[in-house]
């Protein structure tokens, strides 16, 4: 704010935006944005940060007028290009909307219209911002695609969405957002639909073009490590307001809000391991009950009377820092914790529970009228894995690697095609549904979307009791009822919740459920497919301490299927990294994510943004994962490998030890 | 003298949905996700209209569904007791001077005399009878006018007046005691009580319902007060009340609309989850099986399997003791044909849905207990396609009313002694050929079967708007 500044470089200036829902027929309206207000100047990052439900995409919807229909704007103003945009007509705003600032959305797969070419699509834009016709369109729009690092683009421009992959696709949406020399352009979310990997390309893309064009940027995210990695300023949303603004360097160093330190402390990482993590308690207030004094007080740990009464005001710390709190004074700036190695305990030989054994799961490709097999997805293609008592194995990987198939075929969700499954000791595939039943007992599955997981028809207490229903455990009456009530406690919901139905609850308490369905049972293993991804960084604290303390009170072992590093390194003993079906690298959590042989492993771990000022090198990979269906010949990494030679084109590597349990399928590993 | 209650296949039917919707109110009230969705139909205000219309066709038709024989009178008090042949209804008791008040032929609505001239003998004043080309006067259409046939503008405004000044005082009145219901169970003054039913500001759209009522009660009040005296519809070329006719059409379309769903349902639902859940060659069977059926025209199989089941019924005559019952088979056998041509559409409409619920990670983890198939499409599968079943049923009650018009207009739907929409409409074909033309059973039966329709429409709108978890979230 009192940063020297010239005017003729503001870009965008927001002043007490707000907008509200308009709910039920009583012409109420409920305000998701309540006063916000920043600065944006050409050429900068702005990170707007929040838990999802803040209000960061309103504000960005209510910047192009672009609302739902139920969506208000109530007031305010929005300075851009020294015009108010809420006072445009919707003829002017239409000039605005692509010519003056364009938006990149999440879901790269849903933003592209399906019937028409890329070509189609950037021309639409240059058609209309640049006025442009005839040869010109196709001769810029091939520009627009070179520039955002399409290969083949000349090819592209005739292509269709669905004959690109998500971060094609992703670039496509760039061009098009590019198409009309936007001066500041919104991101919401970009990179979240897309793996580490191709994220580390898209991010640098933006930056790039950023640097080139001197575009302004509103980035908007839940990630701290995109933020670290993109932003110069940081605005923290919560609850439809702005509680904290400062530039990147004070941000991650001395951040003041109660909120900002707990959003920092409930980040998993390997500084944390050993301990639970900082969870902030309760929700985020609904729209419709918000408390009258700050916020963010029901969930603060420093509150005080002053801070239910009134509403914090702006203060501003110097520098371009300013916070809304009533007690930043008194509450001592959080230093991050030094990521230091933490010291792990040594492995100990835990018996074997879970021996998988070159797993392969093959899905047949049919075509034609016969519906004749023409050939083969190789999902898992000889997965081998050991698994102990007490113990958490994570499984990572990009999306289609087969690492979920590979879970579910374990517990035969997904019948297996070859290889060998032992349970304690007992070989599980080829056994008959029948004999498996009672298998089932030992082994349980957590699924990754809390809101498919849960049929929305039936209670919670019924939900509970099916598996000791279908499993025969206990007596039907009191003895379940008080099995369901003693669950419920076990993952800390009320025992009323039993009487309820899922769409009562939040993401993070159905997961809860699922995860008290799962224990009902009793079981020994428990598959956690990515359990946490579809949750924000605070309920992902709440349920990975809930594994945590379930795993040392019961001995439970963790197959744990996940992309994020960040949970491996605070909950797993042992590792395996998955690239196309086959395991590359598997080892200890320490000798795989602090020294790390295969160079696909490294490549996806400095891809990993970190919530820090360090600045690592990113070792980039080019391309994308090729297709199940028709891997590389030989190491099926090397098309993508900075090391690869001609030996990695013709063999798969052997599987090389580098230590008891460090072992790595890599010729120059 | 009593009457000997007759149980028709169709009444037994109607009379057991009647139940089963009972039943599924009872069971959706204890099922907050399906209670909640019946409250969204309830806001809905012309889905609450159109349901209001729907109700009292529905009334009609049930009335139409008791059926009796009437008793012969006997010569001698010790014989036993003689059942005429004849099956009547309760609607038709209450309509009995509408049944039995027969012309000649052809008259328009409201008329006194007869649509076509005759040779009328008349005794002149000096006793010689001339043969006198004239329309003669109708037997019970105005006779209460007697030779004053002038009077009739005036005494049929006269009834139209009285009677609408009744329905309105009737509707003030089941206004005023909803209202004072409303204020008592709200606790609120009535005038406020009244406000709020007046701007809709209730639980379920009461105002819809009262207006629609009122809109009702404002039609049929006129009607109800002319048809005493006067044929309001006219008549038809044998005489019969065309307002009678439309009447009874009624039963005959919601058992179409209805019973036919019976068929389907059982069906569409069985066959749709099994392909979807089982896929592999259960799925490739029962496609193969609704692409071949859906491939051959409709009419066609209808034309065939009505005619096979005509010459059946037509051999076998002991198997009917009257009439009544004998149209009343092929009543059922044409829903069981149409039954078994129209589950195509739902069937694969809920074999893609359960395509889809059964990846979904619910069904996976019901799998991973090992849960038992059938459970599992039983518990999981089934009631996450309610909704989808819900919504086809109300949407194909229309378009079954209106097929049964269509097949009974090219020869192939009901019964000829069946009164339904679409044996009228097939009269009116020869009728509109007529000259002068004879326009008013077809509009009869164009203006009641379109409201039926289209109130089952609106219906089947809010229906899907409440019931569409798609529809709900924008």
């Amino acid at each position: 704010m009192n940063a020297p500044m010239k005017n003729d470089d503001l870009l965008l200036r927001v002043r007490d935006l707000r907008m509200g829902f308009a709910a039920g027929r009583g012409g109420q309206v409920l305000t998701a944005v309540d006063g916000v207000s920043f600065d944006l100047r050409a050429g900068e990052t702005l990170a707007l940060l929040g838990e999802s439900g803040c209000g960061k995409s309103a504000t960005a919807l209510s910047l192009l007028r672009l609302l739902p229909p139920a969506g208000r704007v109530l007031g305010g103003e929005v300075d851009f290009a020294g015009s108010d945009l809420l006072r445009l007509s919707e003829a002017e705003m239409r000039s605005v909307r692509g010519g003056g600032m364009a938006m990149i959305f999440q879901e790269p797969a849903t933003s592209l219209n399906p019937v028409l070419t890329v070509g189609r699509q950037i021309g639409e834009v240059l058609e209309r911002h640049r006025g442009l016709s005839g040869t010109a369109v196709a001769a810029r729009a091939l520009e627009l695609l070179q520039a955002v690092g399409l290969s083949d683009a000349e090819r592209r421009l005739g292509e269709y969405p669905f004959q690109l992959s998500g971060g094609m696709k992703q670039r496509v949406m760039i061009a098009m957002a590019l198409a009309g020399e936007p001066r500041l352009l919104i991101a919401d979310e970009p990179t979240t639909a897309l793996d580490v990997t191709i994220q580390a390309q898209i991010l640098d893309l933006l930056r790039g073009l950023q640097d080139e064009r001197r575009m302004g940027m509103l980035l908007i995210t839940h990630d701290l490590g995109v933020v670290a990695r993109m932003a110069q300023r940081v605005g923290v949303m919560y609850a439809g307001e702005i509680v904290e603004e400062a530039p990147r360097e004070i941000f991650f160093t001395a951040p003041r809000h109660p909120y900002t330190h707990k959003l920092f402390a409930a980040l998993p990482d390997v500084a944390a391991r050993g301990r639970a993590l900082e969870t902030i308690p309760g929700q985020v207030p609904p729209l419709s009950a918000m408390p009258a004094g700050c916020r963010f007080a029901d969930r603060c740990p420093h509150v005080e009377v002053r801070c239910r009464e009134r509403s914090p005001g702006w203060t501003d710390l110097g520098g371009g820092h300013r916070v809304r709190c009533h007690r930043f004074a008194e509450i001592a700036p959080a230093h991050r914790g030094d990521p230091g190695v933490a010291v792990m305990p040594p492995a100990m030989p835990t018996p074997s529970l879970l021996t998988v054994d070159a797993l392969k799961v093959h899905f047949p490709i049919r075509r034609g009228l016969l519906r004749q097999t023409v050939g083969h997805v190789k999902a898992v293609d000889g997965v081998s894995l050991e698994l102990g008592r007490g113990r958490t194995l994570a499984l990572v990987g990009e999306s289609g690697c087969g690492k979920t198939t590979a879970g579910k075929a374990i517990l035969r969700l997904i019948e297996p095609t070859g290889g060998s499954v032992h349970l304690d000791g007992r070989e599980l595939t080829g056994l008959p549904r029948a004999a498996l039943r009672p298998l089932r007992r030992q082994m349980q599955m957590v699924f990754q979307d809390p809101f498919a997981s849960l049929n929305p028809r039936l209670t919670v207490g019924d939900i509970l009791a099916e598996g000791m229903q279908a499993l025969a455990i206990g007596d039907a009456g009191p003895e379940r009822a008080a099995a369901i009530a003693r669950l419920l406690g076990q993952v800390g919901l009320p025992v009323d919740a039993a009487g309820r139905y899922p769409h009562e609850f939040s993401g993070g308490q159905r997961q809860r459920i699922a995860i008290a369905r799962v224990l009902a049972v009793q079981p020994d293993l428990i598959v956690c497919d990515e359990p946490t991804s579809a949750l924000d960084v605070s309920v992902q604290a709440q349920i990975l301490n809930l594994l945590k303390s379930l795993q040392e009170s019961l001995g439970l072992a963790f197959l744990f299927i996940t992309h994020n590093f960040a949970v491996v390194d605070y909950l797993a003993h042992d590792v395996a990294v998955m690239y196309l079906g086959r395991i590359v690298e598997r080892g200890r959590v320490d000798e795989v994510l602090r020294a790390p042989r295969h160079p696909y492993t490294q490549a996806l771990l400095s891809a990993v943004p970190s919530p820090g000022l360090d600045d690592r090198p990113v070792i980039r990979l080019a391309g994308e994962t090729p297709s199940p269906a028709k891997p590389p010949s030989g190491c099926h990494f090397h098309p993508r490998c900075p090391r690869a030679s001609e030996l990695c084109r013709t063999s798969y590597p052997d599987e090389r030890s580098f230590s008891v349990s460090h072992r790595v399928n890599c010729h120059h590993a | 003298m009593s009457i000997q209650p007759v149980l028709l296949w169709s009444d037994a039917l109607i009379w057991l949905l009647v139940l089963g919707v009972v039943a599924f109110g009872w069971a959706s009230s204890r099922t907050p996700p399906l209670r909640a969705a019946w409250r969204r139909v309830g806001r809905n205000r012309p889905g609450m209209a159109a349901a209001t219309v729907l109700l009292v066709f529905v009334l009609i038709g049930l009335l139409d569904s008791l059926h009796y024989r009437p008793p012969l009178a006997n010569r001698t008090p010790d014989q036993p007791a003689a059942y005429s042949i004849e099956v009547l209804s309760a609607l038709d008791a209450l309509a009995a001077p509408l049944r039995t008040r027969m012309e000649k032929t052809y008259s328009a609505p409201l008329a006194t005399r007869a649509y076509a001239k005759e040779s009328i003998e008349v005794r002149d004043a000096g006793g010689a009878v001339h043969a006198v080309r004239d329309f003669p006067r109708l037997a019970f259409g105005g006779a209460h006018l007697g030779e004053d046939e002038a009077q009739r503008d005036a005494d049929v405004l006269g009834r139209v007046l009285a009677a609408e000044v009744v329905a309105l005082a009737l509707i003030l009145v089941v206004s005023g005691v909803g209202a004072v219901l409303l204020a008592r169970r709200q606790a609120i003054p009535w005038p406020q009580a009244v406000r709020r039913l007046w701007r809709g500001d209730t639980d379920i759209a009461w105002n819809a319902v009262l207006f629609s009522l009122g809109a009702l009660a404002l039609t049929a009040a006129p009607l109800l007060a002319l048809c005493v005296d006067y044929h309001v519809f006219g008549t038809d070329k044998v005489g019969q009340d065309v307002f009678y006719q439309v009447l009874k059409s009624v039963r005959t379309a919601l058992v179409i609309g209805l019973v036919t769903t019976l068929v389907t349902l059982p069906i569409a639902v069985a066959l749709g989850i099994l392909a979807g859940y089982w896929r592999g060659w259960v799925d490739d069977l029962i496609q193969y099986l609704y692409t071949t059926l859906s491939s051959i025209p409709g009419v066609l199989l209808i034309a065939a399997a009505v005619l096979m089941m005509q010459v059946v019924i037509d051999t076998h005559p002991q198997w009917f003791a009257t009439a009544a019952e004998r149209a009343d088979l092929r009543l059922l056998a044409l829903c069981l044909i149409l039954g078994m041509t129209s589950w195509t559409g739902l069937c694969r409409l809920l074999r893609g849905e359960t395509l889809k619920l059964r990846e979904l990670e619910y069904i996976q983890a019901a799998q991973a207990f090992g849960v038992a198939d059938l459970r599992i499409l039983a518990r999981h599968i089934l009631p996450n396609l309610m909704h989808l079943v819900i919504i086809a049923l109300v949407m194909d009650f229309s378009g079954l009313v209106l097929s049964e018009a269509v097949l009974s207009y090219v020869g192939i739907g009901v019964d000829p002694t069946t009164i339904s929409f679409g044996t009228m409409i097939n009269n009116a074909r020869m009728e509109l050929a007529r000259e002068p033309m004879v326009w008013w059973s077809l509009a009869a039966a164009f203006s009641f079967m379109f409201a039926l329709v289209l109130a089952a429409n609106v219906l089947a709108d809010a229906v899907r708007d409440a019931f569409d978890p798609r529809a709900a979230v924008a």
